[in-house]
């Protein structure tokens, strides 16, 4: 999954950060920005799999409109990453190609 | 949960909502903001209270020019709800959200559409690889977390925005591979005629001008009048290839960032049932209104950039115009008409420059219309161009029915991404206008919404 990030954040001092974990892989991002954000600058490339073709996909338009950018959060598939704040501990996962109604937890574990 | 009706709901937290929020708030209008993002400034000033001093230098000027609009908003006292999702907006001012996780409603006795604008899609071949993005989408990233191209990018297309971004990476050093420009020289013979009427609004226009000319000045290799774009790579873009005068050029890049202008956002217009035309212009919808933004004869007003594109200065004063309009119509003091007379004058001058800028970033046919049939026009669902073309020749009339062909615009953007490549490629197989063809029925939930907001 991550190779060479896409995406850079200036450090500058004090910065706070949060750690979250994307494919069980812990990253270390800036406090008070958005996942999608979070994932670019991590390294991720590929957030998740079309659901006809199962090819790779990743952010388009960063303000809700495109969807491109589903993740699973905490458990939760199909949240779009470009407006869910990071939090520390937070655990996210590719969207692997249609939401599995099975066995998820639907309506718990949101901000 | 349902609380009293309010004067005014405004949904959206951008230069037109924070202004109409302004503006009835003085009129003595109780006022509540519903805003989907977590912070207010809209797309426009995005993160504006948060972005630190260095990144407010990157991004420059106009960006800072919302502070003031911001802390007047914060000072209105406007109950400002963000991080809201809007599913619906009834006729009779009812608006239902979803908000950390609980479904509720809120009841208007009008209600002020300033929904703001998207980035028009830019359907060609390789547009749905990683690596591919909105220049506005990656200006997002800038401003609201400051995050920076750090491998090779290349910025391709047309408009004030693609141009304003590649000017804020370039004062931030970032290193630009190319901007491949989709201009051409019939596009600025279009657009000389409008010079004149755009000099009414000489400063929007001179600072368009010191904005290229800043641009030049950098060691940027600029291809102006590039066709045929076409991203390549296979899992995720790997270079740009595109026509520059006979030749055909292909830079590597990792990153290539499209931009061809903004667009309404007219799902919740869309949504009410309300008149919609073709901008034959803007090449988009918009919603048919009276001077002031109201719909029909609904208690419900459109204001900004949802409404046509005008811009940021001009979305101020459409947002105060019509917070006057509903003031007046909730029967409060009769608006004095010299400061309605002033805005009006305002909006002339801050939308002189539109029909020029209209015509000269007119994005190309061929970067709306994909000639190609293997070009992905439905993102959600993965329907071509050829798919639609083939449901046209078996009698397919309109983007509706297209949904039924093959799923086309069912996906979760609910046809946000490919409607108006949809209207348009049947349109041109039908050999008719896109008012003739329509555009998708949109209903409420206007976002998916998980069932579970609704039991919560």
């Amino acid at each position: 999954m991550a190779t060479e990030p896409l995406f850079s954040i200036p450090q500058s001092t004090g910065m706070e950060t949060v750690t979250i974990t994307f494919e069980g892989k812990a990253l270390t991002v800036p406090a008070g920005i958005n996942v999608a954000a979070a994932l670019l600058v991590g390294g991720a490339h590929e957030f998740r799999t079309s659901v006809v073709g199962q090819v790779p996909r990743a952010p388009y338009c960063m303000m809700g409109v495109c969807f491109e950018c589903l993740v699973e959060i905490d458990g939760v598939p199909a949240r779009q990453s470009c407006l869910v704040e990071v939090r520390d501990g937070m655990q996210i996962k590719r969207q692997s190609g249609a939401v599995d109604l099975d066995g998820t937890n639907f309506g718990e574990n949101h901000d | 949960m349902t609380s009293a009706a309010v004067d005014l709901i405004i949904i959206g937290a951008g230069p037109a909502g924070m202004a109409a929020a302004c503006e009835a708030r003085g009129l003595g209008l109780s006022v509540a903001l519903l805003d989907e993002q977590a912070s207010v400034g809209g797309q426009i000033y995005r993160s504006i209270e948060a972005a630190p001093s260095e990144r407010r230098a990157i991004l420059g000027p106009d960006y800072a020019m919302g502070q003031s609009l911001v802390a007047d908003f914060r000072a209105s006292g406007t109950d400002y709800i963000g991080g809201a999702l809007v599913w619906n907006v009834s006729k009779d001012g009812t608006v239902n959200y979803v908000r950390s996780g609980k479904s509720q409603t809120a009841v208007g006795k009008s209600v002020l559409l300033a929904s703001g604008a998207m980035e028009r899609p830019f359907p060609i071949a390789g547009w749905t690889l990683p690596g591919v993005m909105g220049a506005g989408a990656a200006q997002i990233l800038l401003k609201g977390s400051g995050a920076l191209p750090k491998s090779s990018v290349i910025l391709a297309g047309c408009g004030p925005l693609l141009y304003l971004l590649a000017w804020q990476y370039l004062r931030a050093g970032v290193k630009l591979q190319a901007l491949v420009d989709t201009t051409t020289r019939s596009d600025y013979l279009r657009a000389a005629p409008h010079l004149l009427g755009a000099l009414r609004g000489w400063r929007d226009l001179s600072k368009g001008i010191g904005l290229l000319s800043s641009i030049r000045r950098h060691d940027l290799p600029v291809y102006s009048g590039a066709s045929r774009l076409s991203v390549e790579g296979s899992q995720q873009a790997e270079g740009l290839s595109f026509d520059h005068r006979g030749k055909r050029i292909r830079l590597a890049a990792s990153q290539v960032l499209l931009h061809q202008g903004v667009v309404p956002n007219v799902q919740l217009s869309l949504a009410l049932r309300a008149e919609h035309s073709w901008n034959p212009r803007q090449l988009c919808w918009q919603p048919v209104t009276d001077a002031w933004g109201r719909l029909g004869d609904m208690p419900i007003y459109v204001a900004g950039d949802s409404r046509a594109i005008v811009g940021a200065k001009a979305s101020v004063v459409q947002g105060r115009l019509a917070a006057l309009a509903i003031a007046e119509r909730l029967g409060l003091p009769k608006h004095a008409a010299s400061r309605a007379e002033s805005l009006r004058q305002r909006l002339r001058i801050y939308t002189a420059i539109r029909p020029f800028l209209d015509s000269l970033y007119r994005p190309r046919d061929e970067n709306r219309i994909p000639a190609a049939d293997d070009v992905t026009v439905c993102r959600c669902e993965e329907v071509t161009a050829g798919q639609i073309r083939g449901y046209v020749e078996l009698g397919c009339l309109g983007p509706n029915q297209t949904k039924a062909f093959g799923r086309c615009g069912m996906g979760p953007c609910q046809g946000r991404l490919c409607g108006l490549t949809v209207t348009e490629i049947i349109a041109q197989a039908r050999d008719t206008m896109p008012d003739e063809v329509g555009y998708y029925r949109v209903r409420p939930p206007i976002k998916p919404v998980m069932l579970g907001d609704f039991l919560a």
